[in-house]
């Protein structure tokens, strides 16, 4: 035989039946958030800057005299886990290498922001940028090629894209709530 | 759409067109559609710091009959994708995509014979976020990249377009709407 618990519903008293009370308390809670540190990042205007190391889309270094320095090599697409990475290698123009890439290419959407191509790449030609919102209308658009890799190096030059193109760069300490 | 002036017959209808693309823009309701950790990066996005509400966008419902707007956030398996055609299918038009993350883009590492290979082989998708998982602020520049397909978007240029595939499926075989032939 199981045991049969009757359970009767409790009775509401007076303060909960007239139902102002508890809705005044809930009020003052949002009362009390009100004077305080706000830190909702109104994002378009203001956006948040990423500390060095953040893993965002990628770019191909430039030498000093402004030339590719991948060496088409492929360490980076044999090292990457997702294979986004498709690189055909050609005779280089230049003395001081055997090859280099005629097409470069990454599909940015396959691509997971791991960071081992760059720790595999042995001439330090491919690296991750800080740029982190790039959503785009179609798949076509973010498969970047060479063309558009090197133009991300020029953009990330100086790792401070956010800070120059955003009108108010927001750091990491700025929005970390009190506490 | 043309606009012939006041006298036009296009003129109310370009402004009634201008106004639902306005408010439309600003109340989509997400349908999310989250199966990994890119809904844990949809989910930061709806709270307080990122704030989707600011975009009108925060009445996050899981009825895909009152939403219009579908963000995939995560990967799907071959065995989930009849689920994820018949809440798209459901979803009232016009209508809306997010495909949310690498998983979901393209099957990210996953490239094996349980995962689809990007859904946009199966829905359409109107913005692809990349990324693993995307940050909010990507989420949000993807909402904002909706919204302005939306401002630009002509309804009756919409409902068109879908009249014009229902008749070549033979859904739909009854008389011509007067903005069918503009």
């Amino acid at each position: 035989m199981i045991g049969v618990k009757k359970l009767t519903i409790p009775k509401m008293t007076w303060t909960e039946r007239i139902y102002l009370p508890n809705i005044l308390k809930g009020l003052g809670i949002t009362g009390r958030h009100i004077p305080k540190k706000k830190f909702t990042v109104q994002y378009p205007e203001e956006k948040w800057v990423p500390r060095p190391g953040y893993r965002g889309a990628h770019r191909l270094n430039k030498d000093e005299q402004g030339r590719i320095k991948c060496v088409a090599c492929e360490m980076c697409s044999a090292a990457c886990p997702a294979k986004c990475i498709h690189i055909v290698g050609g005779v280089s123009p230049w003395d001081d290498r055997e090859k280099y890439p005629v097409v470069f290419e990454i599909d940015m959407l396959r691509c997971i922001y791991c960071g081992m191509c760059e720790e595999a790449c042995p001439r330090e030609a491919i690296e991750l940028t800080q740029v982190y919102d790039f959503a785009a209308y179609s798949r076509a658009d973010l498969v970047w090629n060479k063309e558009k890799l090197l133009e991300m190096f020029e953009l990330t030059k100086n790792n401070d894209y956010y800070e120059t193109r955003v009108q108010k760069p927001i750091k990491t300490s700025d929005v970390t709530p009190e506490g | 759409m043309s606009s012939e002036g006041i006298q036009g017959k296009s003129f109310v209808t370009t402004r009634v067109d201008k106004l639902l693309n306005w408010a439309r823009k600003n109340s989509l309701w997400p349908m999310p559609f989250g199966t990994a950790c890119c809904a844990i990066e949809l989910m930061a996005t709806l709270a307080s710091r990122f704030d989707l509400a600011r975009f009108g966008a925060e009445a996050i419902r899981f009825t895909p009959r009152q939403c219009d707007l579908m963000i995939v956030a995560g990967r799907v398996a071959i065995k989930e994708l009849p689920i994820l055609k018949r809440i798209w299918d459901q979803m009232p038009e016009p209508k809306w995509c997010i495909s949310m993350g690498a998983c979901a883009c393209s099957g990210g590492i996953f490239d094996t014979y349980t995962l689809v290979q990007g859904i946009d082989r199966f829905i359409p998708v109107d913005v692809y976020i990349p990324g693993c998982p995307p940050r909010p602020e990507a989420v949000i520049d993807a909402v904002m990249k909706i919204q302005k397909m939306v401002e630009e978007d002509s309804w009756q240029a919409y409902k068109a377009e879908n009249l014009k595939q229902m008749r070549k499926a033979k859904i739909y075989t009854g008389p011509n709407f007067p903005w069918e032939t503009r």
